[in-house]
């Protein structure tokens, strides 16, 4: 299987997340991870999915999105020629014996104590998937209490945008 | 023009009571008629309700009638519809008027239009809607919802039917907004009626009917996302000129797509500029003439041995507004081997989904085919058509070994393809038939000889039972000076028989052939060849605790005719069958139903099993074709 990010621009509608997420369990594609929120047009929502599939269901899913009335444009993002970040917030079990370690590995991954008290430490931490990976891997052994992670965020790298090269101009009709 | 709800605009009562329908007699005169009430809707108006809006929208669209059942919901809708030159049919249950809205579509070309109130409203047009969307028509479901503050508060009637129906619609809206209705109602019958057509369901809570508003037409669609391709690509369509000029064993594969496209001219002027045999799917019977010596038939899970054959043989097969459904392909691994594949269908999706296309075409069926003929007919266009004369060889060889046929029922009972054959016979081909689903589905796509586009309707992606009475319903109602006939099952005809009922009422006079065989025929079909003969839940009709069939008829369907205001004829013999049809055909003022007593085990041939390979074609029982391997 292979890991595609797919930048969805889509309409600021109500109903749109649903539409798409039934979209997947309907034709039995599976998403890995799915962010949604505003863009600079506020009549658009950017939604970052990544899914697991080969090329052949990857060209039929984004058909059958782009069937979709509301989804405006689709576009892979390839990992080389993309950023992507997630946000990871850590809850890390930190008796004071132990502190010293958890703090030292948040700052390893450049990661911000956003919360503390007697027995634990929350972490604020953002990178790719990769990173954050790594850096539960680290945890985990400490004591990892609770954590909430978002879906991945994406953008194409270079001056183009995605919603500014001109064919977003909507289309109007009269009946 | 201003008007107010107390003062109602050009609100005619004799208007709404004058027999449009007579009026509507030919296509062309049903079109002015629309276009008159369009003009005259398309007056602006202040200060008049969300529901005189909705009504002034689907009149100013060009709505001539509509499919439906009143409620608490959609009230405030039905109070203006009583004024308007829309007409609307009261149907006797909400599946009939979905279906009613598809069979008025497929019939007529033009939009069908369903109108629910909410709850049990709206979830009862969810087959219809399905069955609209498997199918590709083009119809617009209108919903009453409770008052938006009740909304997700588990109201009386309270359905979330646009969360219920976004996978089985193209599109669906809920209005928050009266200012929005003429807006929607716009954008709903563009989505359905263009691009690759489907149901679009429009969801309006009851308060949003109540509010006052303004009305202006024509409004501006605000649809940014959807942009269908309707223009084919040029050096696509080169390609698959090329592929045809080239090929030994090619097969024109028509399915429904050339129908809605109307392009059956454009396709009789490809198949006779080729050569090409053509086979037509379910959903494409009447694309192509059957008495043309070209058309092999339908292929698929019950089609001809030739018409099967052909698609596994083909070293090319170009596929004309058809999904390669299962229904067709049998086993996907297995099917057409051989063959490079020309797909050229509207929906992008449908390209390479299920078979990879050497030559995908996307666009609308009637441009894709023209432009194909002028390519093949112009000068830089590939030399013409090779010599296909070894490849009909060998078609016409399976025709003459491997006829459609039956055999007669041992016990000496009526055999159900005799009666469907005959009825196609006598009736001909300028009528309109409908059917349910299954055994006699199969047999009058088999058996009834179609000649022209429109004139046979069926439910072929979701296989609906109960489908054929109501369509036929809508069918009549848009096309009154042609003759309608719904061949259906007894199993289909107990499920929406009520509609005769709507049918007596309005004046719409169909008719019904129930092929009553006591059983759900095609399941027990399966069951004799699949399940060692248990006949589990399969017997319709009254029997003694020993098994055997009881001599009371329940229902009876002649005394249930009667009962819905039709008339009820019975046949039980072949000598009777002719004349009986003929009886029925000088009926022309009430729906008349025959009741066909038929043997229960008459099978339907040939036939692949599901998820067999298409080579693996039975063309009878036990009977397996033997193509003359080394001859293609």
């Amino acid at each position: 299987m292979g890991r595609h990010t797919l930048s969805v621009l889509v309409e600021n509608k109500s109903g749109v997340l649903a539409r798409v997420s039934a979209l997947f369990s309907r034709r039995g594609f599976n998403i890995e991870s799915l962010a949604v929120g505003p863009t600079e047009n506020p009549d658009l929502s950017r939604m970052t999915i990544v899914v697991d599939a080969e090329s052949q269901p990857l060209e039929q899913i984004t058909k059958q999105l782009n069937k979709l009335i509301e989804v405006i444009k689709i576009v892979e993002l390839d990992s080389s020629a993309a950023v992507q970040r997630e946000l990871l917030l850590v809850k890390v079990r930190a008796p004071l014996a132990e502190r010293t370690q958890v703090l030292q590995t948040a700052e390893l991954f450049r990661a911000r104590v956003i919360d503390v008290n007697p027995d634990t430490v929350t972490l604020e931490a953002t990178g790719t998937p990769d990173k954050l990976q790594a850096l539960l891997a680290v945890l985990a052994p400490l004591g990892i209490k609770e954590m909430a992670q978002s879906g991945t965020v994406a953008l194409g790298r270079g001056p183009r945008s995605m919603s500014s090269a001109g064919s977003l101009r909507p289309v109007e009709r009269t009946a | 023009m201003t008007t107010t709800p107390s003062e109602p605009a050009s609100r005619d009562h004799t208007s709404r009571d004058a027999p449009t329908r007579e009026a509507a007699a030919a296509l062309a005169g049903v079109e002015t008629t629309a276009r008159s009430i369009a003009e005259a809707a398309a007056e602006p108006a202040t200060g008049i309700t969300g529901a005189q809006s909705l009504v002034r929208s689907l009149e100013a669209v060009g709505v001539e009638v509509i499919f439906g059942i009143p409620g608490g919901a959609i009230l405030p809708a039905y109070d203006p519809l009583f004024d308007s030159r829309v007409r609307h049919v009261l149907v006797r249950h909400e599946q009939g008027a979905g279906h009613a809205a598809t069979g008025y579509a497929q019939a007529t070309g033009k939009v069908g239009v369903c109108l629910a109130t909410s709850g049990p409203g709206a979830t009862n047009l969810v087959t219809p809607l399905a069955d609209a969307h498997m199918d590709s028509v083009p119809v617009v479901a209108i919903t009453g919802q409770v008052p938006s503050a009740a909304i997700g508060t588990d109201a009386f009637q309270e359905a979330d039917i646009r969360g219920i129906t976004m996978p089985v619609t193209k599109h669906n809206f809920l209005v928050t907004d009266a200012a929005e209705i003429p807006q929607r109602i716009a954008e709903a019958f563009h989505l359905a009626s263009t691009g690759r057509p489907g149901p679009v369901l429009v969801d309006i809570p009851k308060d949003v009917l109540q509010a006052t508003t303004d009305f202006s037409w024509p409004p501006r669609l605000d649809l940014p996302g959807y942009k269908p391709t309707t223009r084919p690509h040029g050096k696509q369509v080169r390609e698959a000129a090329a592929l045809i000029a080239g090929a030994r064993r090619p097969v024109l594969y028509v399915g429904g797509g050339v129908l809605k496209a109307g392009a059956t001219d454009e396709l009789a002027e490809l198949a006779e500029l080729t050569g090409a045999p053509v086979v037509t799917t379910l959903m494409a019977r009447g694309a192509f003439p059957d008495s043309h010596p070209q058309n092999l038939g339908m292929p698929g899970m019950h089609g001809n041995v030739t018409a099967v054959t052909a698609l596994q043989k083909a070293d090319l097969l170009v596929a004309l507004g058809a999904r390669f459904d299962d229904r067709v392909t049998g086993n996907l691994a297995s099917f057409a081997p051989g063959a490079s594949v020309v797909h050229a269908d509207i929906d992008p999706a449908e390209i390479g989904k299920n078979r990879k296309a050497d030559v995908p075409i996307v666009g609308d069926a009637k441009e894709t085919i023209a432009q194909l003929v002028e390519v093949l007919r112009g000068d830089r266009g590939p030399a013409r058509a090779p010599d296909l004369s070894a490849w009909w060889a060998q078609l016409d060889e399976w025709r003459r070994r491997y006829p459609l046929g039956y055999d007669w029922p041992e016990d000496g009972s009526l055999s159900p393809q005799y009666v469907i054959e005959r009825l196609g016979a006598i009736v001909g081909p300028d009528a309109i038939y409908t059917a349910g689903v299954g055994q006699h589905q199969m047999w009058a796509a088999q058996f009834v000889k179609y000649e022209k586009p429109g004139t046979w309707l069926n439910s072929g992606g979701l296989g609906t039972m109960g489908y054929a009475v109501p369509a036929a319903m809508g069918a009549k109602y848009g096309r009154p000076d042609t003759t309608v006939w719904a061949i259906d099952g007894d199993g289909c005809f107990q499920m929406t028989n009520q509609e005769l009922a709507t049918c007596a009422i309005e004046g719409i006079p169909v008719k019904v052939a129930v092929i009553n065989n006591g059983n759900l025929g095609m399941v027990r079909q399966w069951q004799t060849l699949f399940y060692e003969g248990r006949y589990s839940n399969t017997r319709l009709h009254a029997r003694n605790p020993d098994g055997t069939p009881k001599a009371v008829r329940i229902p009876d369907f002649v005394l249930l005719a009667e009962a819905l205001g039709c008339v009820g004829l019975r046949c039980e013999s072949k000598d009777d069958v002719d004349a009986v049809i003929e009886k029925a055909m000088s009926i022309n003022d009430v729906p008349v139903v025959i009741d066909f007593v038929v043997g229960h085990d008459a099978q339907v041939w040939p036939m692949v099993a599901a998820g067999s390979s298409n080579d693996d074609i039975l063309a009878a029982r036990d009977v397996r074709p033997v193509f003359g391997e080394g001859q293609v």
